[in-house]
């Protein structure tokens, strides 16, 4: 610890720690003999667990380290936590698929492990330096994972789509941090917004604001920066996929939120313009383009991208609340994707994966269980009271609605009646049409996923307050 | 006693209703060894399916006709006891309504008033159930048939024991429904379905009236029990009250508003058109329902309600001016209608309208009276024309008939003594009644009593003459039916006549017995202020005698026109009507009044309703409501889809175009 406070890094214990393991385990599973992948699962799980409660416990109010590049407040553990736990979960949904598809490696976890620690890095940025790093080591393990099952011909081209893609993001990215640097000259966060503050920047800074935006859009896969949301979500084997839409998304959102809030506070009304209409484009096309959809992970790839569109609903609020907003519906909508795509993970006929969404035809009367969590799963998903879903759409709306976007909260409730429709067309298939045939029997560690996510959207009304206050305080320490 | 006089018809009724129709269906065929006892060779054609001859069993019209001459017994006992003693009688049924300051009981109120009303509709009733069990006998409904016609009875005695406006209302509605099903009763034709249809609209019209005054009423009197409205109708003489934005009298505005309800009823000018087409419905149906009950509702209401009318000087002008006007219209429409039941129809249009004069002018009992009388020779002459109708297999249209006196002799009679009443030939039961509200006009002191006078004068010779011309051209001179049709000419069974018989026994005797206790000395003692007495009924016997003379002459000269033009000279009426076309082509057509309704009304209604189908729901809402909203979704998601072509480079050029429009954006005026 001496050591690490010599190096002013204390505050950087939890991601050093992970990334530690994750070195150690990429020897272990190189250097031991025989079949490695089951031992080094769950080491990565148990690593995550350890990490998780060091970000719990290992102190509270601000920290920061390497000369303010790298900051830790609630707001930072409360999203650390999540992503964690959304790691996590990715690890064990993968544990039987992969060993049925025949696509089991050791590596996936280490990637999973190294992609968590560059997300906890970019929760944590406060420079443009340490964003982009924590971007980039996300990313990097993130062009793998997609393309994982190499042998297969749309893995790779959706690995690939997203590399060239990502690397595009990337250029804009740096494009306009070196626009900021440029026009403010200074990198870190605080730096910036006091430069802008003494009147540093004009259009310049604007442009740079644009260009770091649209990279950041790019990995919440908002519109008009989400062409390659769908094609990675079905190209990608499964749990790749649900790691994609839970973990790198509540990431990607905080650390937009932070590089929004941080050194742009005092330009709110302009960055506001951008994220409005990001915002409107994103809702409209995810309810209207997942009406199109035969599959299921593509349609949940709309699905993903909408509710990145009402999420970012509560930041262009630009308010205290429009965060608290953003912070809850990440919570809520990462479980919700999780649940789903465990169960769309569960359709499996004779070992072989299924993804149209007609293969749910009946399911209600082959296996009641998984048909009553999709379905209160989807219910939430379209926003449906009382289930968490619309608690979560309720909280950015009111913020809209109090930051005076009375416009934009009325397009995003019509767009979640469109929406409505694709996650109610599921229900009724399951519950109304002629059965298929039957799935094989769910894993248990899937079903729990799936079962622990229904029940989190149906019993979210009775543990809301801790949850709304936590994510308040979270809110709070970023202003 | 009172209980069993209102009941029995709805036990009928019931029983008649359910068991009878659902029985028929159970016992199939076995219904055959009922039989039927009806001895003529061929079906009404009226009921357009007659001619199946489906046998059934006969109980349930033999069952409501027995409860319904139980019930005519029990009211004339009731009737004989109220000539001479008996004050107002309450017989509380059940609480009915209790919400906040408004309470309203079923209560049975009995007293002079409804007493003659008991009389005349359980009478009536009853006749018409023995005389429809020939007419309808070989009907296959006839269970559902004398089931409504019991429903309708209870109803109607169900307005006339009322002791608020609630009940009476419900009675009211009850007749109006009893009404629309028997004029629909052969539902497969268009034209009764229409006529069923249209009587319920245009009464529609007089009950949103008569709502309106209940609700005025309870506003103001803060109850609709009949006692204390009445005893507090004088406090709020010269009251005002706001009604659509204006400042009213009170008693003047809810005397109006029930007046409008009267007259949907009972079928007066601008609201009759309904009581013509009315005749769709069964031949005994127009009997009972559209000339001696339910039509004289309104009269029973205006008479119910005289307290309130007397403390509104202007309401009743009203509704003398509107009576008058009613008396004489429908009477020049009468004088050219060529089909039996439509000429009696406008008949009865007309002499309600002599009723209200009466009640206008405040000699209620003389309206009453005239009710009383009217409902016997009225309902006898239905039953005849349905007699005569019956001998000339369905044959209605009077220019097809002629000199059938002697082949259906009995008929023949009967319908004399009807029209001998009707035009009130001296010493039958009109003679008493018409005259006397004939009288009681010219006695008024109201303002358009002088008016009324007249036109009831040349009503009465135009009732006459139609009356006559009916007999003239159904009974009397050569025959113009087809020797085929002539040859089938018969009498009708005696299970018909046997009601012909007593309602011409009251035709005859109703004026002569009953004359001094409702309309003579006796009036105060009778009426026992169930009516407002007035000095009216004192000052019309003190009128010059060309006066009282007047409506014979009229009668005389009606039938002597009558004669003229269709035993001497039966060439005239073809003269006469081609020298005035034009006159005669708006008689004939009723004044016009279906077309100026059709245009005013029925074209707008149904070009509205047109619009909101074809416009509203058509357009907007399948085009922009859930159809049009869907393809349209439908539409955009396959434009949206179709940006998704799996190419690296658009997807790419998507996120430049993004960038470039923002960055543009911010370069011309979004930057703050």
């Amino acid at each position: 610890m001496w050591l690490l406070e010599q190096a002013d890094a204390a505050a950087v214990l939890p991601e050093i720690i992970l990334a530690v393991i994750a070195m150690v385990l990429l020897m272990v599973g190189v250097f031991r003999k025989g079949e490695t992948a089951n031992f080094v699962n769950l080491a990565s799980l148990f690593g995550l667990a350890v990490v998780a409660l060091l970000v719990i416990f290992g102190g509270s109010g601000r920290m920061t380290a390497f000369g303010g590049a790298f900051v830790v407040d609630t707001f930072a553990r409360v999203m650390k936590v999540l992503i964690l736990f959304g790691s996590a979960a990715a690890i064990t949904l993968s544990v039987h698929f992969m060993k049925e598809q025949k696509i089991e490696k050791f590596e996936y976890p280490i990637l999973i492990l190294l992609a968590t620690v560059g997300m906890m890095m970019m929760v944590s940025a406060n420079d443009l330096i340490s964003l982009y790093m924590g971007l980039e080591l996300q990313s990097l393990a993130l062009y793998v994972v997609a393309a994982i099952d190499r042998d297969n011909a749309r893995s790779s081209e959706a690995g690939l789509k997203y590399f060239v893609l990502g690397a595009l993001s990337s250029g804009m990215l740096l494009y306009g941090a070196s626009l900021i640097y440029g026009f403010t000259g200074a990198t870190g966060f605080p730096e910036i917004a006091a430069a802008t503050a003494a009147g540093a920047g004009g259009l310049g800074v604007l442009f740079g604001i644009v260009f770091v935006i649209a990279g950041l859009a790019f990995k919440v896969s908002a519109v008009p920066f989400h062409m390659w949301t769908p094609d990675v979500y079905e190209g990608s084997p499964t749990p790749v996929t649900a790691f994609f839409s839970a973990a790198p998304k509540v990431a990607a959102m905080a650390l937009l939120v932070r590089t929004v809030f941080a050194p742009f506070s005092g330009l709110v009304p302009d960055w506001q313009q951008i994220l409005v209409f990001v915002s409107i484009a994103s809702m409209v096309l995810g309810a209207f383009a997942a009406i199109g959809q035969t599959n299921i992970k593509r349609l949940l790839a709309y699905s993903s991208i909408g509710n990145m569109g009402y999420a970012l609903v509560g930041l262009a609020a630009g308010t205290q609340e429009g965060v608290r907003g953003v912070i809850i519906y990440m919570m809520i909508y990462m479980i919700m994707t999780l649940g789903s795509f465990a169960c769309v993970i569960a359709m499996a006929r004779k070992g072989r994966q299924v993804e149209e969404i007609s293969d749910l035809a009946g399911l209600a009367r082959t296996d009641k269980m998984l048909a009553f969590v999709l379905a209160m799963l989807m219910f939430s998903l379209a926003g449906i009271p009382p289930l968490a879903g619309f608690f979560a759409k309720y909280f950015v709306f009111l913020a809209a609605i109090q930051a005076n976007l009375v416009t934009l909260a009325v397009i995003g409730v019509v767009a979640s009646v469109v929406g409505a429709y694709y996650y109610l067309r599921i229900v009724k298939i399951m519950y109304f049409d002629e059965p298929a045939p039957g799935f094989d029997p769910m894993h248990g560690e899937v079903r729990l996923i799936a079962v622990l996510a229904g029940a989190f959207s149906l019993v979210f009304v009775l543990i809301a307050q801790p949850l709304v206050n936590l994510a308040g305080a979270a809110a709070a320490s970023l202003f | 006693m009172y209980q069993a006089i209102v009941f029995l018809p709805l036990i009928g009724a019931l029983i008649a209703g359910l068991a009878g129709t659902s029985l028929f269906r159970m016992m199939g065929r076995e219904a055959e060894a009922f039989g039927h006892d009806t001895g003529h060779d061929h079906g009404h054609g009226e009921h357009g399916d007659a001619h199946e001859h489906h046998h059934q069993p006969p109980w349930p019209m033999y069952l409501t006709s027995a409860l319904l001459i139980v019930t005519a017994v029990l009211s004339w006992v009731a009737f004989i006891g109220y000539l001479h003693d008996g004050g107002v009688q309450k017989f509380e049924i059940l609480r009915w309504v209790g919400s906040g300051a408004l309470s309203a009981n079923w209560v049975l109120r009995i007293d002079t008033l409804t007493a003659v009303m008991l009389v005349v509709v359980t009478t009536v009733s009853a006749l018409v159930h023995v005389y429809s069990i020939g007419y309808m006998g070989h009907d296959p409904h006839q269970a559902r048939f004398f089931s409504y016609l019991s429903l309708f009875t209870f109803a109607m005695l169900m307005l006339v024991t009322s002791d608020n406006l609630l009940q009476l209302f419900f009675g009211w509605e009850g007749v109006g429904l009893a009404s629309y099903l028997l004029i629909g009763f052969w539902y497969k034709r268009p034209s009764a379905n229409a006529a069923a249809i249209k009587a319920f609209v245009v009464n529609r019209v007089g009950d949103f009236g008569f709502a309106l005054g209940i609700f005025a009423t309870f506003l103001i009197f803060g109850t609709i029990d009949f006692d204390p409205i009445f005893a507090g109708a004088a406090g709020q003489v010269g009251k005002t009250m706001d009604f659509l934005g204006y400042n009213v009298d009170v008693m003047t505005t809810i005397c109006l508003l029930l007046f409008m309800g009267a007259m949907g009823k009972s079928a007066q000018f601008l609201l009759h058109t309904w009581l013509p087409d009315a005749m769709e419905g069964p031949t005994p149906v127009s009997a009972l329902i559209h000339a001696a009950t339910m039509v004289t509702a309104g009269v029973f209401l205006v008479a119910r309600m005289s307290p309130l009318f007397e403390t509104a000087p202007y309401a009743s002008d009203f509704v003398i001016i509107i009576g008058a006007i009613t008396a004489f219209f429908a009477a020049t429409v009468g004088l050219v209608q060529n089909d039996i039941k439509r000429v009696i129809a406008y008949s009865t249009c007309s002499q309600l309208g002599y009723m209200f004069v009466a009640l206008g002018v405040g000699a209620y009992g003389v309206g009453i009276f005239h009710l009383f009388t009217h409902a016997f020779f009225k309902a006898l002459l239905f039953l005849g024309s349905g007699s005569v109708i019956h001998a000339m297999s369905d044959e209605q249209d009077m220019r097809k008939m002629g000199g059938l006196a002697p082949h259906i002799r009995i008929t023949w009679v009967m319908m004399l003594i009807g029209t001998l009443a009707l035009t009130g030939f001296p010493f039958t039961a009109g003679y008493f009644s018409k005259d006397a509200i004939i009288e009681s006009s010219f006695a008024s002191r109201a303002g358009p009593g002088a008016f009324a006078f007249w036109l009831l004068v040349i009503a009465a010779a135009f009732t006459a003459f139609y009356s006559w011309r009916l007999m003239l051209m159904t009974f009397h001179g050569r025959p113009r039916a087809s020797a085929a049709t002539m040859e089938h000419v018969h009498e009708s069974p005696q299970v018909m006549l046997i009601p012909l018989y007593f309602l011409a026994a009251g035709a005859l005797a109703a004026g002569f017995v009953f004359k001094d206790y409702f309309i003579g000395h006796d009036y105060d003692a009778f009426w026992r202020g169930s009516v407002v007495s007035t000095e009216i009924i004192e000052e019309m016997h003190h009128i010059p005698a060309w006066v009282i003379w007047s409506p014979t002459v009229a009668m005389v000269l009606g039938f002597l026109v009558a004669w003229l033009f269709y035993i001497r000279r039966p060439d005239l009426p073809a003269t006469l009507a081609a020298q005035n076309e034009p006159l005669y082509r708006f008689l004939l057509n009723k004044w016009y009044f279906d077309e100026l309704y059709d245009f005013i009304f029925v074209r707008p209604a149904f070009w509205l309703g047109r619009l909101f189908w074809k416009r509203g729901d058509g357009w907007a809402i399948d085009g922009f409501g859930p159809d049009g909203v869907s393809a349209w979704v439908v539409d955009i998601t396959n434009r949206v889809v179709r940006l998704q072509t799996g190419y690296v480079y658009h997807y790419a050029f998507a996120m430049l175009i993004g960038v470039a429009a923002l960055v543009t954006w911010f370069m011309f005026g979004g930057a703050h």
